[in-house]
């Protein structure tokens, strides 16, 4: 054991505290800074230089960000407040550029120069590029940070084959991301099979014929030539003389240390930046911790030896008393959603060491156990890898397996000899067996914290033990725990599955429609393991909409997934007979049209004519079979569907507002009308109404509505999740907006989030219950790029699916079974 | 006691769609003809005991049918009501010969045409 020599530093002989300068603003500079507050609050003024322009973030989470499983929001380790809150200074995106260590000072590009006492290197790694031809162009990324997703995310957007250059877990990651993104994706590796320093070849070949099946290529020794294009990347070429097109290339072989910062400056550097057990450079008053140090010749590329250093230079940041860092065992699982693969140690075989392997062809599990001398050595696990944490501990501890090694590949239920219960497994594990990876938190850790400070829930128990908050593949143990500790009082906050033929809830579902690719009715069936065979009247309009809102244009409606009056495009009502609703754009009528409807309602022997409480005009009681010749001829009118039936935008209600209202403060009526064209025929969770009042008289009845906008001397206040129906809820103001473009966009943006968040059939009102006013505002509101995304994902949306229904049923015979009646052969 | 049965030809299975219905028009009766996922075809009269709603509307699941307008569903091999709700639908005979589908109705089915 070390003993650290009591401060000589001249900022305390100074009588100031002394100033702490990290560069770098990653997960192992903050983690080590958030180590020292807790050990020493207060003990340094700390300035903090981050390359990009942002907050501290989780970057293992860049994989979810880009299949969409995650938003940044998501990832933001530290906001702006943390930062505040504890008094340090963040320079973001402002790279350092130079240290002056003679001066004990730093200079960043800006020319901004700050003075430390101690300064810690916190550089990262930098993604390598291959050297060859056309490396470049526009078009080739790196897999490293949050502009790189930017990249790629605006490359899925107009489809195209994505070249994955890089078959390891980064390249994989991003593959199946870029997948999930839409795109064609083809990976290449220079290696005989994927992942070849985290799997063997049978591992390796296990994945490959997954991703494969998720319809992802994979080329193996395949060695990059060249990359063509002139002005945008177009292609690959491989040395054996194939080309393959490509719009987006992403490089992603590997990374190298980044230390050329603290080579400039003169310190040791190697592979990486040479520290010792207490993370000091070979000048005492420079540390270094994370991907850019060369420690005990090892240089680490995942997360928890990162957060491992950066406890021990905490501790010597803070002056205790520790043992320094030892080092790390590293293990490694790939984070893609559905795919289970878990690898640790050596596995390399060889002459001195046993082998046991198990697999299960049927089921693709695969299993093999390295031993040497009677210990654990490494381990490969690929599509069940529930015991990989069990096989780790013993690895990590050296564990005599001896006895075990009969029974050793079904794991530790069955060595245990209990059944294969998952909180009996979690409930024979030592205390000090490691449950959460990433951060290293061991179950005493987590079982005493539980204990000690009353935690009740996975979100507790992330925000005091850090356990499970990074890569989060450990949530299903931590669960497991609070339940075999707190008994019947722990209930896992499980939501409610959409129905029995399912386990999932609508939100889950949601996510990994998008995480996994998925494209069709019977592909969600299939992988989300449904227990019926072709669901139910509640999953199945359910999935429809979602396929619909996560591959608009792409995904075909599934018509025998709709209720009637979708299907048939008219309401359904107590006799059997339909409702056939036109749509009269923001209220408004003429002659025409009203003449129309009448000779309508003559030829068909309607019975009833009623105007609706959206202001259109309901033709009632119109026999089924009637319903394709009553649509011609509203068509021929003018007149095109209402959606009075569809889970849709239905009606834009108005006031006649400034054009004729003597107290009118705005055009209302143009307002609605406009609204109601860019609108209609967008689908939706729910129902969907609006309307747009002229002046705060509110006429119109804006503040009972789905989106209500009512006019005011400057401008237009607009109003969000008002409904009638059984629980009456007046909206909230969203903003107010100065012109009528404004009203359009932030309308439009206010629809596609609702699209694209709120669950089936929950209307606008509930949700924003659910997820609060702020919520939307931020996304809305505060944040103009978030808006204008959502505004263009709505209108492309818009492209394919304002289309009239009646027309396609008349003009093109669309569903016409639906009818004619069946008729007896002869 | 069995009554004689008319077989009625409607025509190609493949006029049914997979996982919907279409609806055959006797004199007395509406009869809902289903095809399930699996290509079996079913018969009902279209009525659910409920509220008269007419089944060929509603959403066809496994070999059940949602009623469109309370949704209880039916099972399409009984015509009995499922979970906690009573009530048959009037099953009627169906069968596939040659890729054509055939209902048996019975003479009171048929009609007074038919049956004379």
């Amino acid at each position: 054991m070390t003993k650290i020599p009591a401060s000589k530093d001249p900022a305390l002989l100074q009588g100031r505290r002394p100033r702490l300068v990290v560069i770098g603003n990653g997960m192992a500079g903050m983690r080590t800074v958030e180590e020292l507050l807790t050990r020493a609050p207060g003990k340094y003024d700390i300035t903090v230089f981050g390359a990009e322009p942002r907050v501290n973030y989780n970057r293992i989470m860049l994989s979810p960000l880009l299949s969409g499983e995650k938003n940044f929001d998501d990832i933001v380790i530290n906001g702006q407040d943390w930062y505040e809150e504890n008094g340090i200074t963040l320079q973001s995106g402002d790279p350092v550029v130079d240290i002056d260590r003679a001066n004990k000072t730093v200079t960043a590009e800006s020319g901004l120069a700050v003075s430390y006492d101690r300064l810690l290197l916190a550089t990262g790694s930098m993604p390598i590029v291959i050297p060859i031809a056309g490396k470049d162009l526009p078009g080739v990324v790196t897999f490293r940070d949050v502009d790189d997703v930017d990249v790629m995310l605006k490359a899925a957007e107009s489809g195209g084959r994505a070249v994955v250059i890089g078959g390891g877990l980064l390249g994989l990651e991003a593959a199946v991301g870029l997948q999930a993104r839409g795109m064609k994706v083809t990976v290449l590796h220079l290696a005989g099979h994927v992942m070849e320093r985290q799997l063997d070849a049978s591992a390796g070949y296990l994945l490959q014929q997954e991703l494969g099946r998720r319809g992802i290529e994979v080329i193996t020794e395949a060695d990059t030539r060249e990359i063509t294009g002139d002005e945008h990347v177009t292609g690959v070429w491989l040395k054996d003389g194939r080309h393959l097109d490509a719009s987006l290339v992403v490089m992603a072989v590997g990374i190298r240390p980044n230390g050329w910062l603290a080579d400039r400056a003169g310190l040791s550097v190697e592979r990486g930046i040479v520290v010792d057990d207490f993370m000091t450079t070979s000048d005492p008053a420079v540390k270094a911790v994370g991907e850019c140090v060369q420690h005990r010749g090892q240089c680490y590329g995942l997360v928890a030896p990162l957060f491992e250093m950066a406890k021990s230079c905490a501790d010597h940041l803070a002056e205790l008393e520790s043992d320094g860092y030892p080092g790390s065992v590293t293990s490694t699982k790939l984070k893609v959603t559905g795919v289970d693969v878990f690898s640790a140690g050596d596995f390399s075989g060889g002459d001195e060491v046993e082998e046991i392997v198990f697999r299960d062809a049927g089921r693709g599990i695969y299993k093999r156990i390295v031993l040497e001398e009677g210990r654990i050595k490494g381990a490969v696990l690929y599509g069940d890898t529930a015991d990989g944490a069990w096989y780790f501990q013993m690895l990590k501890d050296a564990t005599d397996v001896g006895e075990l090694r009969d029974t050793l590949a079904f794991g530790q239920a069955f060595a245990g000899g209990s059944v294969g219960n998952p909180r009996d497994a979690v409930a024979a594990l030592p205390d000090d067996a490691e449950i959460c990876g990433c951060n290293g938190i061991c179950k005493g850790t987590i079982v005493a914290a539980i204990n000690e400070q009353g935690l009740s829930s996975l979100d507790d128990v992330r925000a005091h033990t850090k356990a499970s908050a990074s890569c989060g593949s450990c949530s299903g143990l931590v669960e497991n725990l609070l339940a075999v500790t707190l008994g019947g009082e722990f209930e896992a906050d499980a939501a409610k599955p959409i129905c029995p033929c399912t386990d999932h809830d609508h939100d889950t579902v949601r996510r990994l429609i998008k995480a996994q690719g998925l494209k069709s009715m019977a592909a969600v069936m299939q992988a989300l393991e449904w227990k019926t065979a072709d669901g139910c009247h509640s999953c199945r309009p359910a999935l429809n909409y979602y396929l619909l809102a996560a591959w608009p244009g792409d995904y075909v409606d599934h018509g025998a997934s709709r209720f009637i009056n979708e299907r048939v495009h008219a309401n359904i009502q107590k006799d059997g007979t339909y409702s056939v609703v036109p749509r009269m754009w923001g209220g408004l009528t003429n002659p025409k049209e009203l003449r129309a409807l009448a000779d309508v309602a003559d030829k068909f022997d309607i019975p009833t004519m009623k105007v609706t409480g959206g202001q259109r005009i309901d033709l009632l009681g119109v026999k089924k079979e009637d319903l394709p010749a009553v649509w011609a001829d509203l068509n021929a009118a003018g007149m095109v569907s209402g959606h009075a039936y569809g889970k849709s935008l239905r009606t834009v209600k108005t006031c006649v507002g400034q054009e004729w209202c003597r107290f009118g403060t705005q055009m209302s009526m143009s307002m609605g009308v406009e609204l109601e064209q860019m609108t209609w025929g967008s689908w939706m969770p729910h129902k969907f109404k609006m309307a747009v009042s002229g002046c705060p008289r509110n006429c119109a009845e804006a503040t009972i509505k789905d989106f209500g906008v009512i006019a005011t001397e400057g401008g237009w206040d607009l109003h969000v999740g008002g409904n009638g129906g059984m629980h009456v809820r007046a909206t909230e103001l969203l903003c107010k907006v100065k012109t009528r473009e404004e009203v359009k966009e932030y309308c439009c943006a206010f629809i596609q989030l609702y699209r694209e968040e709120a669950r089936y059939l929950e209307r606008t009102a509930p949700w924003i219950e659910r997820v609060g006013l702020k919520h939307v505002q931020e996304r809305v509101v505060d944040d103009a790029d978030n808006r204008a995304a959502l505004y263009v994902r709505f209108l492309k949306s818009q492209e394919t699916s304002q289309r009239d229904p009646w027309a396609e049923r008349v003009k093109e015979s669309v569903d016409a079974h639906e009818f004619s009646f069946l008729q007896a052969a002869e | 006691m069995t009554e004689l049965l008319n077989w009625v030809d409607l025509g190609p299975v493949d006029n049914i769609p997979l996982q919907g219905a279409r609806t055959y028009q006797t004199e007395t009766d509406r009869i809902a003809v289903f095809r399930t996922v699996d290509g079996e075809v079913f018969a009902l009269v279209d009525r659910c005991p409920h509220k008269d709603g007419p089944l060929a509307q509603g959403i066809v699941h496994g070999h059940f049918v949602t009623c469109p307008l309370h949704n209880m569903v039916f099972s399409l091999e009984t015509g009995e009501a499922q979970g906690a709700e009573d009530g048959c639908a009037r099953k009627v005979e169906s069968r596939i010969v040659d890729g054509k589908v055939r209902i048996g109705l019975t003479s009171s089915q048929m009609g007074a045409i038919n049956a004379g």
